[in-house]
């Protein structure tokens, strides 16, 4: 691998479990920044607030997907805001979905905990935390 | 898109996707009949959209015909990609990106039958 050398230690592009990890946060990615994207063009004024938070959810999932991927000190900082703001996202949202639903009229990817994409943007922010952690700078 | 091929397509990639799983717990790299499974099943899920595609032009339109249209781009390339990503990292973890892509098909199947039951009037 010539490219190693250039390429942070702690990228997840460098090893074959981050690249899978990259795999998922490409998909949510790309589909939370896809429904975003239909529901604003088809229908903004019905929810915006949902619709705007979708759009909000697909840039965080992008950010988080690039700092995994390049790694480093920028690549750990843009990683580390981004699974926070994931997580944080996703637990607020969540409660306020459960708890009531006039703020909600429309679904987004964190809604209920990301039950309609099977719980898997819960767990997602803690694996790309737990990621971070892992690859920690030695001191 | 309600048909017994929707039903056929996802029962596959739930085997597909076991299989595939069971690889990479066992620290196996995707193998040439992975690979192969993996074309094959792409090829059942082309023809579950082209006779998708095809019901666009008859009667039974779905009333979001954009979003139909995106969901069958993704599904039609998501297995193809995923086994590309899989030949490039001939490790356990290829056999994962196989799993995880046969693990999302069936969502993306699901969804299609979704918005393909909502026909506008």
């Amino acid at each position: 691998m010539p490219e190693a050398s250039t390429r942070p230690q702690d990228a997840a592009l460098g090893s074959g479990l981050g690249r899978v990890l990259l795999l998922v946060y490409g998909i949510f990615a790309l589909s939370a920044s896809a429904r975003a994207l239909v529901q604003i063009t088809t229908h903004f004024g019905e929810a915006p607030l949902a619709y705007l938070l979708s759009a909000f959810a697909g840039l965080v999932y992008i950010s988080a997907t690039v700092g995994l991927a390049i790694g480093g000190v920028r690549g750990r900082l843009i990683a580390l805001v981004s699974c926070s703001i994931e997580l944080l996202g996703v637990l607020i949202v969540g409660i306020l979905t459960v708890a009531d639903t006039t703020d909600f009229p429309d679904d987004t990817v964190w809604s209920r905990f990301g039950s309609g994409y099977g719980y898997v943007p819960l767990v997602l922010p803690f694996i790309g935390l737990w990621w971070i952690w892992r690859h920690r700078p030695r001191a | 898109m309600n048909g017994p091929l929707s039903v056929v397509t996802i029962v596959a990639a739930l085997v597909l996707a076991a299989w595939y799983l069971l690889r990479a717990a066992l620290n196996r790299a995707p193998s040439r009949f992975d690979l192969l499974a993996a074309a094959v099943f792409s090829a059942l899920v082309a023809v579950l959209v082209v006779i998708a595609v095809v019901g666009l032009f008859g009667d039974s339109r779905p009333s979001d015909t954009a979003t139909f249209g995106g969901y069958l781009i993704t599904t039609i390339a998501f297995v193809p990609v995923g086994a590309y990503l899989a030949r490039l990292e001939p490790t356990r973890w290829g056999s994962l990106i196989l799993g995880i892509a046969c693990l999302v098909l069936p969502v993306l199947v699901l969804r299609l039958q979704q918005i393909a039951s909502v026909t506008g009037a």
